[in-house]
């Protein structure tokens, strides 16, 4: 990933930031310029939860190139209690003992390294709830 | 009042015995147990670095401190293992926790002690006016050359403070610093592994430092072993704070809390610091809690902390420091952990 697009997607990426329709209440992760359900312009900044529930996943085996240490891995899409779906990589887990349903946390990891030179990239990735 | 108004820590999941290690360069496992003191250490996946631990443990911090990450006025990371050689690490944990851009932020460097001297310039900059809060973070990924003595224990960890002067948990009465350049530990540019003096990094190097900032705020707080509740020194692992606790007067008892290398090793930066963590987790009201770090180079720096009422509500308010100790482990053998640790080469 280009500098330029991390930096863009910071607000997303680290902090969790969505964004809710002022008008219908509609919420966007990622947030959007115009509300794709009223129209809208104008929208209210929030943050996600840092807790959801696993709703599906698959596990990679053959992955992106950049990925090949990490194989095999979890990607998983998790729901928040207000609706909302995100998809990222499940990681400190047992592959065998994921379960739909599980009680997941979200915790700020690296995701790209770029070899050794390039910029780092970071975001959120799952974890089981354990406490 | 100045002092802590929101703690927390963040310890990986995975760790390596000793004897998995030992087994791969021909040691003797027990010897190198008894020797260090040391049964097992924390490991990083290679998605984990000094950021993300400094990242989860401010957002303990936060947790606890129960403030609006706006009113935080500086963000300092101290560290020998900040990702990039040449780009701080404290703007992307200021961004995470959503401080920016009304805040002032630097890396700290200084061994082992680069955690300890974030948390005085913090405490610096609250009682001077400058800033209405400071967080305050030691962390590290840290790194032992294969088959060296600090492979057993270099171990990866950090703890968050948030010094301020509302709703203290833990007031800083006291603070000394003692430092005289001692070389016993270093790492020159470009170095992957840092190198040390052997025999020479005990004696003259750390108990003499220690002994020195004990000796320095006893004085300066005119106290007494005895007045204290609870001890936390530097732990590169697990011999020398008791060793060191026992030379100048202090009981198994007043270590014990704060004592994690057994079963965590060396965090560096995150040492005292987190052993802190797991101090005020079980502490109470009244307590006095004395803090002392150890930086190679070489320096310590020690805090006189005395826990207020406020620390009955905030202590659950985040995890608990034993909870990320000693739950939900994940045992690696030594290749995991050579490549988790990049110790393996490969073709590009
Ligand atoms: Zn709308």
């Amino acid at each position: 990933m280009f500098p330029s697009r991390i930096w863009r997607e910071m607000p997303q990426r680290y902090r969790l930031e969505a964004s809710t329709c002022k008008k219908c209440g509609k919420i966007f992760y990622p947030p959007r310029l115009i509300c794709d359900k009223c129209g809208y312009r104008k929208f209210e900044k929030i943050n996600l939860p840092e807790e959801g529930k696993l709703k599906t996943f698959t596990v990679i085996r053959t992955p992106a190139s950049q990925f090949s240490d990490e194989a095999p891995y979890a990607i998983g899409i998790i729901r928040f209690s207000n609706g909302l779906q995100m998809m990222g990589q499940i990681v400190d887990c047992d592959l065998e003992k994921l379960k739909i349903g599980q009680a997941m946390r979200l915790e700020f990891r690296r995701v790209q390294t770029h070899d050794t030179h390039g910029v780092l990239s970071y975001a959120h990735k799952f974890v089981p709830k354990w406490y | 009042m100045v002092g802590i108004v929101g703690y927390g820590a963040q310890i990986p999941r995975h760790r390596i015995k000793v004897e998995e290690i030992a087994k791969v360069w021909g040691a003797d496992a027990p010897s190198y147990k008894k020797g260090l003191m040391l049964s097992e250490k924390s490991v990083p996946t290679p998605d984990v670095d000094t950021i993300t631990l400094s990242v989860a443990a401010a957002r303990n911090a936060l947790k606890r401190a129960l403030i609006n990450p706006k009113d935080i006025g500086a963000v300092y990371v101290g560290s020998e293992s900040h990702p990039y050689a040449v780009k701080p690490s404290g703007t992307t944990v200021a961004e995470a926790i959503g401080c920016v851009p009304d805040c002032h932020c630097a890396d700290f460097e200084f061994a082992c002690k680069a955690g300890s001297e974030a948390m005085f310039v913090g405490l610096g900059l609250v009682k001077s006016g400058f800033c209405k809060y400071v967080l305050a973070i030691g962390g590290d990924t840290s790194q032992g050359a294969p088959g060296d003595a600090l492979e057993y224990s270099a171990a990866a960890g950090a703890a968050a403070f948030i010094m301020g002067k509302k709703d203290v948990i833990a007031e800083c009465t006291h603070t000394y610093s003692f430092m005289t350049d001692t070389p016993d530990f270093w790492r020159r540019e470009h170095e992957f592994y840092p190198q040390h003096a052997g025999r020479f990094t005990g004696e003259p190097a750390y108990f003499r430092t220690v002994k020195g900032a004990a000796a320095g705020i006893l004085k300066k707080a005119g106290m007494t072993p005895k007045d204290f509740d609870y001890v936390i020194f530097h732990q590169p692992n697990g011999k020398f704070p008791q060793r060191v606790g026992k030379m100048l007067g202090f009981t198994k008892k007043q270590i014990e809390p704060g004592w994690l290398a057994p079963r965590l090793g060396n965090t560096y930066s995150g040492a005292s610091p987190i052993g802190l963590t797991s101090t005020l987790d079980i502490s109470k009201p009244g307590d006095k809690i004395l803090m002392i770090s150890y930086g190679s180079g070489a320096g310590s720096d020690a805090f006189v902390w005395k826990v207020t009422d406020r620390i009955k509500e905030a202590r659950d308010l985040a995890v608990r420091t034993s909870t990320l100790l000693d739950k939900n482990i994940t045992y690696v053998d030594y290749g995991t952990y050579a490549k988790y640790r990049h110790k393996i080469l490969k073709n590009k």
